[in-house]
Order: structure tokens, then C-alpha cells, then sequence
């Protein structure tokens, strides 16, 4: 987790967040009035230009704060938030006001400007920055076209769906054409038809403008469908960071692996296994998908055995365009067979025989 | 009894006259001021905007030394101040000044509320996108709160509008020196009613503005 990349566009370095005990979190007294309560706890990790990120932790785990303080609404109790190579910490208020035009943040309730129309609210950060009139409204028609809301200019934000809204928000964020795009649970309030338009066209902007952008979620299946990497925080600190497929693939702590969980089926719960053993007579076998062994391997080896081989539970989808899963298979055929192939499967690892046919006893 | 209209006519629209001076200076004056005082109070407050306890802890006494001081006493005793600074505490001019002071106060407290109830969302959203304190302060939450901010001003005019009455006695003139000279120690009822038509048509003309402009902002 150490800072490798030579010109990331964010760096954390050792970065502490404490709010005063008396400060209420969440409605709640967050310790006692002489105790600080953490928020973020020796913070160091990397986002590399141009890439999508994803933060995911439960509530309460520091992901807000992380934000908060890339884009300088807060200042770090120690240690040193780096963006494009400026330390935040060392700015005062004015420059920090410039820091923050060089970023677009979009919220989970959308945050819109109610007493502005759609064309205000996505001109606002243009006329704080004090842009002229003409390319403020150029720039407008510009942004409420790319979100397919061109038609709505005039409209006020509660005219609005939540998947408009959305956009509106994300034009807004896109207005001073910042390098860096925040998304705090940006899709957290929408329904699976929105949240997935809403995810292109987070992508769509990474890929047309190159633009960075960290994705703050506690759903996994967002990170499946966009994030390049992945950090894990709990209680506060990173404690996973790496690629979301290997966190996917193999999520190193136990907060990474119940959020992988949330997202993909992987082997039959125990209750599961009994529901299928009852419907499944034959031998039940689970196998780690993976770009270096698919489906037609599992098959290619029941084949050569003369086992007959069914898929009866588990989900395979691509992270970072790359196959990832786990199947779970009844095999049928002679119990030698059966046995032979079950074998062949688990050899390197890769498969964990559940069940055996006409056995009591549930291998684990 | 007969009430002489001949005579009284001519008192009456100076009495109207002398209360919509009142009513009007106040509520500019106090608009401006308790609009202030309010969007002081609301960003002061600990952990909002321009966060400053210490501004916050002083404003918010102040306020509510003031405010819970009937307005009728508050005149008498704001009157060597009223004397020092107008130079007289009798007539119209006299009487605005105390008007114009609890006014201020109390639509400070009004504003302020209104303001409280401004999602701090868009708040953080004017703030993110590089918009300064006071910038976000007069260009995004009082705008935000415009709707509910109409109907609290109403309110206030209407407020106002009692308190003008109750200057009238202690020599401000206006409509309520009418009703309590002519009327109550004439003991001529018709007078005091009259007055009483006169002023419901004033708050009930002033509620209608207020309802029908809130009402526009709100559609929205």
C-alpha cells in the first residue's frame, strides 16, 4: 500500500482525520466529550490519473471523510492530502476555492439547487469561477447535450426523475471540466435501471475526457461494473487496495471478502447445499471461475472422465472486462468416474467437492 | 351617538397614512437588517458556514434579551435612546425607531430559522463547486429558503402592523392613536370598528401578496 506511482493525481499520505468528541455523528454522541473520535486513521494510498476507483466500506467507515477531504472541504488532522501535486493542507481558503473548481462532486441525493433551473444549476460553477456569459451558456447546452437532458434546460429540479436528476448533478460536476470526478454514493438512492445508465455514463466520461474518477459506494456490484481498483476501508483505515479483480478474485480481509460477498453467490451457503443435495442426488462440486479457466475447461475435463456435468448454483461475471465466478456443478456418471473427474477438477485448488453421491456425510 | 364623519374623515387618512409610513420604513429598514442579523445567526452557529461560537453566543442573547420584552414596555424603555438619536420620542418619526429595533430582532430569528431548514446538501454542493462562504451564504441558502422566507416577512408585515398600533398610544399617531383618541375615550365604538375594517383589509391584502408570491417561488 505504499506510494509507488510516480505522479498519482491524488496521494494520502499518513492522513489522520479526528472530529472533536462533542461533534455528533450520525444524530449520535461519537464518544465522550474528551475523546476524538477517529474518522480516518493513518491513511496513505495512490489514484492514478486517469483511472476509475472505487472506496467501499460500511457506514461509518471513513469513506465521506476520504472525500471530503480530496476536494478540501475538510482539512486532514495530520499528515498530507496531495492533488496534482499541490498539498492541500499547506493552502489557505482562496486557493483552496480554486482547488475545489479542479474537481466535480457528485452527491447521493443529488444536491441540486432548487430555486435554479437545470441551465443554473449546471452553470453555477462557471459563474463562481466567474466565467463570461457567452461561454457559460456554450458551455451549458454543451454539458445538458452529453447528459441527453438538452431538452430540459428550463425545467426546475423538481420536474425531475431521480435518474435526471442524477444527470443534471453530474453535468453540474462536469461544468469547469475537472480532471477529477468524485461520486459519493451517486447511485445509492437510484434503481437498478438508473444506476445502470447512470454507470455508463461515469465510464463514458472516464474514457472521453480521461477524467479520474472515484466512486464511493457500499455496493459491490458498482465496483464490479466500472472500478479499474479497489480500496477497502474499516474502522477508518484502508485495509485492502488493489485491483478489482484480485479483489474480486481474492479479497485478502474479512471486511473485502463479506463485500465480495454481497455481490457475487460463490459457494452454496450449508443451508443451500442441503436444498440442493435434496433436489441433486449426484455429486456436487464447486469451481473457482477465472480468466485462465472457464466453463468449457470444466467441461472439457467431465468429458474425458464420461461424467455428465450440470450447473446447479453460482454466477460468473466480468470484472474489469475479465470472467469471474464460481459454478457449482452436480456430476453424474459412474461413482469411480465421478470420483476420477471430481479430482482431476480440484487438482490445484480450484474445486472443492461439497457432496458425494449416496454419502450422508457433507464434505466441507 | 352621532359620529361626525365630516370631521373625523380627514383624521382617519392621515391616521392610514401615518401607519403605512411606519409599516413601510420598519419593514424596509428591519427587512434589510433582520435579514443580517438572521444570516448571521445561521452561519455563525457552530459547525455551519463561518462557524463563530463566540458571534453566536452574542447575537443569540442579544436576540432573546430583546424579544421576549413586551413591545409596549419596549418603547418606554428604549425611550432615552430613542431621545438621544431622533431627538424627540413623540410622533412618527419617534415612533419607527423602536419599531425598526424589535423588528429587526424578531425577523433576524424568523430569517434564521428558515435558513436551519436549508439541506445542508446544497450547501456542501455551492461549496464544492469553489463558491466562497458568503457567496454560498447569499447566492445558494437564501435563495433555497425564499418560499418559507416570503411567508415569514408576511408575517412580520402583519406584525409590524400591530406594533405601529401600539406606538400610536404612546404618541406615535396612526391608526392605532385613532381608534383609542376617537374611539375608546370618545366612546365611540363606530370609530374603533372602522379602524378595525382598515387594518383587517391591510393584513388580509398583505397575506394575499405574501400567500400568492410564496406560492410562485414554491411551484418552482
Amino acid at each position: 500500500m505504499t506510494s509507488d506511482i510516480p505522479h498519482p493525481h491524488v496521494r494520502f499520505v499518513d492522513v489522520v482525520k479526528e472530529y472533536p468528541g462533542r461533534r455528533r455523528l450520525f444524530g449520535l454522541r461519537a464518544g465522550s466529550p474528551d475523546t476524538a473520535h477517529r474518522a480516518l486513521d493513518t491513511v496513505t494510498f495512490d489514484i492514478p490519473r486517469g483511472s476509475v476507483l472505487g472506496v467501499v466500506g460500511y457506514s461509518g467507515a471513513g469513506k465521506s471523510t476520504l472525500v471530503r477531504l480530496i476536494n478540501a472541504l475538510e482539512t486532514p488532522t495530520s499528515g498530507s492530502v496531495v492533488v496534482d501535486g499541490t498539498d492541500l493542507t499547506r493552502l489557505g481558503e482562496a486557493r483552496l476555492q480554486k482547488v475545489r473548481r479542479g474537481s466535480g462532486m457528485v452527491f447521493q441525493h443529488f444536491n441540486l439547487f432548487a430555486s435554479r433551473t437545470v441551465a443554473g444549476n449546471v452553470a453555477y460553477p462557471l459563474r463562481v469561477a466567474g466565467r463570461p456569459r457567452a461561454e457559460v451558456e456554450a458551455r451549458v447546452a454543451e454539458l445538458l447535450e452529453f447528459v441527453g437532458l438538452a431538452d430540459k434546460a428550463r425545467s426546475y429540479p423538481s420536474q425531475l426523475s431521480g435518474g435526471q436528476k442524477q444527470r443534471v448533478g453530474i453535468a453540474r460536476a462536469l461544468a469547469g471540466a475537472p480532471t477529477l470526478l468524485l461520486a459519493d454514493e451517486a447511485t445509492s438512492a437510484l434503481d437498478p435501471e438508473t444506476t445502470a445508465e447512470i454507470l455508463r455514463l461515469l465510464t463514458r466520461i472516464n474514457e472521453e475526457f480521461g477524467t479520474t474518477v472515484v466512486v464511493i459506494t457500499h455496493e459491490m456490484a458498482v465496483v464490479r461494473e466500472i472500478c479499474d481498483s479497489v480500496v477497502v476501508m474499516d474502522g477508518g483505515r484502508v485495509v485492502e487496495h488493489s485491483s478489482a479483480y484480485d479483489v474480486f478474485a481474492a479479497p485478502k480481509t474479512d471486511a473485502g471478502r463479506s463485500f465480495v460477498a454481497t455481490a457475487s453467490k460463490g459457494a452454496p451457503t450449508p443451508e443451500a447445499l442441503q436444498r440442493l443435495r435434496e433436489r441433486y442426488p449426484g455429486t456436487i462440486v464447486t469451481v473457482r471461475i477465472d480468466d485462465s479457466f472457464g466453463s468449457p475447461d470444466v467441461t472439457r475435463i467431465l468429458d474425458r472422465h464420461g461424467v455428465t456435468g450440470t450447473v446447479v448454483y453460482g454466477d460468473v461475471a466480468e470484472v474489469q472486462n475479465r470472467p469471474l465466478g464460481t459454478l457449482t456443478y452436480e456430476l453424474t456418471g459412474e461413482s469411480e468416474a465421478v470420483a476420477a473427474a471430481a479430482a482431476a477438477l480440484a487438482d490445484g485448488g480450484r474445486a472443492t467437492t461439497l457432496a458425494v453421491a449416496g454419502a450422508d456425510e457433507v464434505a466441507a | 351617538m352621532d359620529t361626525n364623519w365630516d370631521l373625523l374623515r380627514p383624521v382617519l387618512f392621515t391616521s392610514v397614512q401615518e401607519t403605512l409610513v411606519m409599516v413601510t420604513v420598519t419593514v424596509l429598514i428591519a427587512g434589510v437588517v433582520g435579514l443580517l442579523l438572521g444570516a448571521a445567526l445561521y452561519a455563525a452557529r457552530p459547525g455551519n458556514l463561518l462557524e463563530q461560537p463566540v458571534v453566536f453566543a452574542v447575537l443569540n442573547i442579544v436576540v432573546n434579551i430583546v424579544r421576549p420584552v413586551p413591545f409596549i414596555i419596549f418603547i418606554t424603555a428604549v425611550g432615552p435612546v430613542t431621545l438621544a438619536l431622533v431627538g424627540t420620542t413623540i410622533g412618527t418619526g419617534a415612533a419607527v425607531f423602536p419599531m425598526v429595533l424589535m423588528a429587526s430582532v424578531v425577523i433576524g430569528r424568523v430569517v434564521e430559522q428558515n435558513l436551519v431548514g436549508v439541506d445542508p446538501g446544497v450547501v456542501e454542493a455551492a461549496r464544492s463547486a469553489g463558491a466562497g462562504r458568503l457567496r454560498t451564504l447569499f447566492g445558494i441558502v437564501v435563495p433555497e429558503a425564499l418560499g418559507p422566507l416570503i411567508l415569514g416577512y408576511t408575517f412580520m408585515f402583519i406584525a409590524i402592523v400591530d406594533m405601529s398600533a401600539m406606538v400610536g398610544v404612546v404618541g406615535g399617531g396612526g391608526l392605532g392613536n385613532f381608534a383609542i383618541m376617537y374611539g375608546y375615550q370618545q366612546f365611540d365604538w363606530a370609530v374603533t370598528l372602522v379602524t378595525v375594517v382598515v387594518i383587517i383589509v391591510f393584513v388580509q391584502v398583505a397575506q394575499a401578496v405574501g400567500n400568492w408570491l410564496a406560492a410562485r417561488v414554491l411551484r418552482r
